[in-house]
């Protein structure tokens, strides 16, 4: 099927993806499709490999079988590093502060080193507002709460101006007006350009800017679609309220 | 509406870069002041100032602790012996050979020691130097086993009067301490410190950052090693006599300077400067003691190491919450209320 038939531009295309860590199948040939300026939203239980599609994507880890193109591009074999040159940027799960230094200084690393432009000390700043977090510049990362760390995850990932930006469950615990901030913040990004997916727990967050949904479970993918008739599937509410609920 | 400025400097590091100018000024006047005793104990400070900010810059900051650095001060060492016996090269020329020289051979040592990690990383550097040794040692043309010395034709030919010739070698010292230091400053300030300290805390955020880690750990590497070299040409030039066991001790040129370095502050630009000034300060004033002066310095690391892990520089640093060489960045938010 794929989406050149219609015209739209793949950003991110993985083809039967594999990857097992003994005898345990995390990404079970697990194919997906990413088209330019989309934003989609991933589900999926505690344990269901979508970290771990993540590192795939972004590089951190490599598959045992199977393809990934980004912008008409084979990536499969390319490191991390080049990876976020070439424009995907990725958040963490748990937050990977570089604790030793200022705020600023963590969003500067990847103004720096994640983008090819010149001007990152601006560009780090912009981030950073954009991120709600210039009042901390000068805060040692390392002090940071939990939320501050998600935040900076957040504003390191958009300061190496990607193309293709995977957040990996930055909305847990917020309070509802922080939640409304970030989803603005979201909004704003995306219609700037950048095409996005996002892991998240907090469903409602999610589906008021998804415009698609994939459902993971078992490193499988097991529903993809429009996000209300996503929800509607009786295998996604089978894994989500378990089976009773269909009866 | 509020602007962001960014600086790097505050007003007690530029107090600091002006007080270490006037210092280096007056250092460099020394052979119209000092003694030639004095000259050769501010050399040699100098000399360990160097091997200590270079050996901070490769284990404190791109977490390479290697303890076979005594590979590349006997390298220069010999090199300089080479290039000035067999190659008819003026002695002050060779130091920067050396260096040459051991960067390309730094480049094939780092892609295997480079495989391992940690403590295997610093078990294979110093299995690296021994190498050295041993090779050095088979080279019947530099003496073998028993070494050679700098014929005194050639310290002629570098300068008529012995005055001079320490006058000359002392520069080259000052140069080389102050220049690695300088050095490490500037890097350190420049993207790659940036990638340097953005790795030292988290080598996984790093990559997905952009930061093509292997490739800086080898360009650091690769400078350090020729930097070292340079030192040691410089040792042996002075010493005018190099032999393998000498050449490549681990104890003078990398245990004495791990002591400097731990004591003063380890990935700190301060700490090899104060740990080098103190080891001077204790050798001085202890060293008739023998064995006990050894002891005295064991027990001092040890007890710097258990009160701050970030030596003497660490301790005041935190404490006053100051820095004479800032290698960060301030934002400054400015209100403008048009």
């Amino acid at each position: 099927m794929g989406y050149a038939a219609h015209g739209i531009i793949t950003m991110l295309l993985l083809d039967s993806l594999s990857k097992r860590y003994g005898a345990l199948v995390v990404t079970d040939s697990f194919s997906f499709e990413v088209a330019q300026g989309e934003f989609v939203g991933i589900l999926g239980p505690n344990g269901a490999g979508k970290t771990t599609l993540f590192n795939l994507i972004a590089g951190t880890v490599k598959p045992d079988t199977g393809t990934i193109t980004f912008q008409s591009r084979d990536i499969t074999r390319e490191g991390a590093a080049a990876r976020c040159r070439s424009g995907i940027s990725r958040s963490f799960q748990i937050p990977h502060p570089f604790v030793g230094m200022t705020v600023f200084e963590n969003v500067l690393v990847g103004a720096t080193f994640g983008r090819k432009a010149e001007g990152s000390v601006d560009y780090a700043m912009q981030a950073l507002e954009l991120s709600g977090l210039s009042k901390k510049a000068n805060q040692l990362a390392g002090s940071l709460p939990l939320l501050g760390r998600k935040r900076l995850e957040l504003a390191r990932a958009l300061a190496t101006e990607p193309r293709l930006l995977l957040l990996d469950e930055i909305a847990g615990g917020l309070t509802e007006s922080e939640c409304h901030e970030l989803l603005d913040v979201l909004r704003q990004v995306h219609a700037s350009g950048v095409t996005i997916v996002w892991i998240e727990h907090v469903v409602r967050a999610l589906l008021s800017v998804a415009q698609r949904l994939v459902v993971v479970n078992f490193g499988k993918k097991i529903a993809d679609g429009a996000p209300d008739k996503v929800m509607d599937s009786s295998e996604v509410k089978s894994v989500y309220l378990g089976e009773d609920a269909l009866v | 509406m509020s602007t962001h400025h960014v600086t790097r400097s505050t007003m007690l590091s530029r107090f600091a870069l002006v007080t270490a100018i006037a210092l280096v000024v007056l250092l460099a006047a020394a052979p119209a002041w000092a003694s030639t005793a004095t000259l050769r104990l501010i050399g040699e400070v100098m000399i360990y100032l160097a091997l200590a900010s270079l050996w901070n810059l490769l284990a404190g900051y791109t977490g390479l602790v290697s303890v076979g650095q005594q590979a590349y001060v006997g390298f220069g060492g010999y090199m300089l012996f080479t290039l000035a016996i067999h190659a008819g090269m003026h002695p002050l020329a060779a130091i920067p050979a050396a260096g040459i020289a051991a960067a390309l051979v730094s480049i094939p040592v780092a892609k295997l020691v480079f495989r391992l990690n940690g403590a295997y990383f610093a078990i294979g550097t110093w299995v690296v130097a021994e190498v050295f040794r041993l090779v050095f040692a088979q080279m019947s043309s530099l003496g073998g086993g028993s070494g050679s010395s700098l014929p005194i034709t050639i310290m002629k030919e570098m300068a008529g009067s012995k005055a001079m010739r320490e006058s000359l070698i002392y520069w080259a010292a000052l140069m080389l301490g102050v220049g690695s230091v300088a050095f490490v400053y500037m890097l350190l300030r420049s993207r790659i410190g940036l990638a340097l300290t953005a790795i030292r805390d988290s080598e996984t955020a790093s990559l997905s950052l952009g930061i093509a880690i292997p490739r800086i750990k080898l360009a650091v590497y690769v400078c350090v090693s020729a930097a070292t070299a340079m030192v040691g040409s410089l040792i042996f030039l002075q010493k005018l006599r190099i032999a393998p066991d000498a050449a490549f001790s681990v104890n003078d040129w990398t245990v004495l300077v791990i002591f400097m370095v731990v004591i003063g502050g380890i990935g700190t630009i301060e700490g090899p400067i104060i740990g080098t000034i103190l080891f001077f300060i204790l050798r001085e004033f202890l060293a008739d003691l023998g064995s006990i002066y050894l002891m005295i310095l064991g027990v001092l690391a040890i007890v710097i190491m258990v009160i701050s892990p970030k030596g003497i520089w660490g301790l005041v640093s935190d404490r006053l919450g100051i820095s004479l060489l800032p290698v960060g960045y301030r934002v400054e938010t400015r209100e403008d209320l048009r």
